[in-house]
């Protein structure tokens, strides 16, 4: 037992934690716990100039690491800032850690302020609820220890997710006996990682007998580290693989039963062929309806074995024939021990000839791409100019989903998006989160001219914390996925797509002490992404772009993946 | 004892501040109707127990079955239709009373129903009844012919039947 404040607690059991880094903004309610920052030598402070952007940035370094990240707000308008990246980090499954000051809870009369509407209070686990993970309030000091340590566990373990924990300032400045544990206590908590043996033999009978396998993997495959146990599958049964769009990355692209990605902007390759198989094994995702499209004709010839961490993701979008309730690289394992007793490596068959036909008829890479500054052409050209492991991000729109098919993904954690939420804004603090947590690696943002005006401000976190990314802004100055949308689906009556006179990016960055580099050419870009890495400081290319640039093939609402529309 | 396609869910939970709010919210942002929710302490004092009743169709309930568990503060749920179980629902009503023949009338009715009149008045009687939904029902549907004052129902309360349980382990 040893007396320390709340605040010392805190940090002390998030060192304990291994925690390095917290982004955050600071603010009267959180004051104490800043207090005991200064001077800590183990916990870098990363000042973000939003709150929003520090938990993307949590985010960020929590999906490029696989560890935790955590950002810190005050109470009221620091914890409500916060809420879109809290909820961003939600819909994907990653694990963030949100700290928020919160007015004393208890006191002297006069300074007992929960409840009472007091300046800068907020409700802010009544307000992130439907959001988080699970959310905690100390009301004593000696709750701390546990708290943090459940706070972890929740958020890295199972299905992860977003933990809050609110702290009232008169808990972060109160003195106790404390003892710092790695104590958890958790008894509703149910975790379960290891799979029915029966459904792993039931689901290797399947596979084996199945003429048309194809393999679905999805964000979990990627959180459970699977993607080893993916390529050793996809090779045993020479099946292909698609990935969701969370799910990019899980299977290296280059690999020649690599479909890409399923969806409404999927890879035709990979949409066509989910039509066409008779058994589908889909590991750690959700069918969302982005993926899915139309569900009577999501692999309606397939029948479904679902893995999944997440008990209440079994059945939820798509009835599945086979359901395993597991973490997905020890599922996939045991399926991979089972099905080597049954089948001979590698066997190519009709189904295996019909991938590699239809990635190479279908996916849109492997067509000739014009030498012209597209999208298409330089997101291909970009993948020659960086490392194999740099990590990219983006924004939200066509930036997105044009890096979804032309840039190639080889490794798990080096493409980080928001799937889910779809929040404009995300890609750069999500860059210098990544930076943050592999400073070794070449980061870059993927950006559109709409999106990267939400979170621009960031270039005052990069430069004056020294963290270089990458921005790429593909600008066309309008809002482009809706401008399509209003272009294909409403007789382009455009409203309140055109951007006007966006800012001069070159400029914009150079106020911020960065890097600006125009480009009107695919080899003035290559010079530019050259320069950038050269440089190794934070970089703004700004790449002019026609506004007119559609993403297609695109699958119409309401129709089937197999019903794309558009040449490309 | 079904009413309609009503299932009864109990579900053991932490005994602690913002728990009701987790479930309330859970079954409004999936879009699940709860028709009644009742919550108490269990004879181990940190925990409660809540029963929920949902009219939804089988897919829905598996759904609900299965969100309510994934809660860090369930500890157990279960579909208590499913199996066999004993439900009662709690009802005060205080009827108007226009006379002393009707004052008669209304105290041999809840005799019939095994009610009680807990409260009298000049001009109404206060009538505690104890049932399944249905007979509850059935005695509102008489007491309407004299005039409801005022009605409080406390939802439904259930357990299995027989010797199991789903008590947790200290």
């Amino acid at each position: 037992m040893t007396k320390m404040s709340g605040a010392q607690a805190l940090l002390e059991s998030l060192e304990r934690q291994k925690v390095d880094t917290i982004f955050g903004i600071l603010g009267g309610a959180i004051l104490p716990v800043y207090d005991e920052l200064c001077g800590n030598k183990k916990i870098r402070h990363i000042l973000a100039r939003h709150e929003q952007c520090a938990a993307h940035e949590a985010e960020g370094y929590a999906r490029a690491s696989g560890r935790a990240g955590v950002c810190m707000a005050t109470s009221g308008p620091g914890a409500t800032n916060l809420v879109t990246g809290i909820a961003n980090a939600y819909m994907d499954s990653s694990p963030i850690i949100a700290l928020t000051g919160q007015v004393p809870s208890s006191g002297a009369n006069t300074s007992y302020m929960i409840g009472r509407d007091a300046f800068q209070e907020s409700d802010i686990i009544g307000i992130v609820t439907a959001v988080t993970k699970y959310s905690y309030q100390p009301r004593s000091v000696g709750e701390i220890p546990v708290m943090v340590n459940n706070a972890f566990h929740l958020a890295t373990t199972g299905r992860p997710g977003p933990v809050l924990i609110d702290l009232p300032k008169n808990v972060q400045a109160g003195i106790a006996d404390i003892e710092l544990t790695d104590k958890i206590d958790l008894r509703g908590y149910k975790l379960i990682t290891q799979p029915s043996p029966s459904r792993i033999s039931k689901a290797a009978e399947l596979l084996a007998k199945a003429e048309r396998p194809i393999i679905l993997a999805g964000g979990g495959a990627i959180i459970s580290g699977a993607s080893n146990e993916i390529v050793a599958m996809s090779d045993l049964l020479m099946a292909p693989v698609a990935t969701t769009f969370m799910g990019k990355g899980a299977f290296p692209e280059t690999h020649p039963l690599s479909l890409g990605s399923i969806g409404m902007h999927g890879n035709p390759a990979a949409n066509k062929l989910m039509g066409e198989a008779d058994l589908m094994l889909a590991i750690g995702t959700r069918f969302s309806d982005r993926a899915t499209a139309n569900l009577d004709s999501f692999a309606h010839n397939a029948k479904k074995i679902q893995i999944d961490i997440d008990n209440a993701e079994i059945n939820k979008n798509i009835e599945v024939d086979l359901a395993i309730v597991a973490d997905a690289k020890i599922a996939m394992k045991m399926l991979l021990a089972a099905l080597n007793e049954k089948l001979k490596k590698g066997e190519a068959t009709a189904w295996t000839k019909r991938a590699k036909e239809a990635r190479e008829q279908l996916s849109p890479l492997i067509k000739d791409l014009p030498r012209d500054l597209v999208p298409k052409s330089l997101l291909s050209e970009l993948r020659k100019l960086l490392p194999e492991n740099a990590i990219i991000t983006t924004e939200v729109g066509q930036n997105q989903m044009w890096s979804a098919l032309y840039f190639q993904s080889l490794m798990p954690r080096t493409f980080i998006s928001s799937g889910g939420l779809g929040t404009m804004g995300f890609g750069f603090p999500a860059a210098i989160g990544a930076k943050v947590a592999c400073p070794d690696r070449v980061v870059v943002d993927i950006a559109g001219d709409g999106s990267f005006i939400m979170s621009e401000q960031e270039l005052a976190c990069s430069v004056s914390e020294n963290i270089p990314v990458i921005v790429i802004v593909l600008n066309n100055s309008v809002l482009g996925m809706v401008a399509q949308w209003q272009r294909m689906l409403y007789n382009r009556r455009y409203m309140a797509v055109n951007l006007g006179k966006t800012p001069d990016f070159v400029k914009l960055a150079e106020a911020y002490g960065a890097q600006g580099i125009r480009v009107t050419s695919i080899e003035e870009f290559h010079k530019a992404v050259k320069t950038a890495l050269a440089n190794n400081v934070t970089t703004v290319i700004d790449v002019p772009i026609g506004s007119e640039n559609d993403v297609v093939p695109f699958v119409p609402p309401g129709c089937g993946l197999p019903q794309q529309k558009g040449d490309y | 004892m079904e009413t309609g396609k009503t299932k009864v869910i109990s579900v053991l939970v932490e005994n602690k501040p913002g728990v009701l709010h987790t479930i309330a919210n859970l079954f409004r942002r999936r879009n699940f109707n709860i028709e009644s929710i009742t919550v108490g302490p269990t004879q181990q004092k940190e925990i409660a127990r809540m029963t929920i009743t949902v009219n939804e169709d089988e897919k829905t309930i598996d759904q609900v079955v299965k969100q309510v568990a994934k809660q860090i503060d369930v500890l157990t749920v279960d579909e208590l239709s499913q199996g066999s179980f004993v439900m009662r629902e709690l009802a005060l009503i205080k009827v108007n009373v226009a006379s002393s023949k009707e004052r008669s009338d209304i105290i041999n009715c809840v005799e019939v129903f095994r009610g009680r009149i807990i409260d009298v008045s000049t001009d109404s009687l206060t009538v505690e009844i104890t049932g399944t939904p249905d007979k509850i029902d059935a005695i509102l549907n008489l007491m309407k012919t004299y005039g409801i004052i005022e009605l409080a129902r406390t939802g439904i309360t259930a357990l299995a039947r027989g010797a199991k349980s789903i008590k947790i382990d200290e």
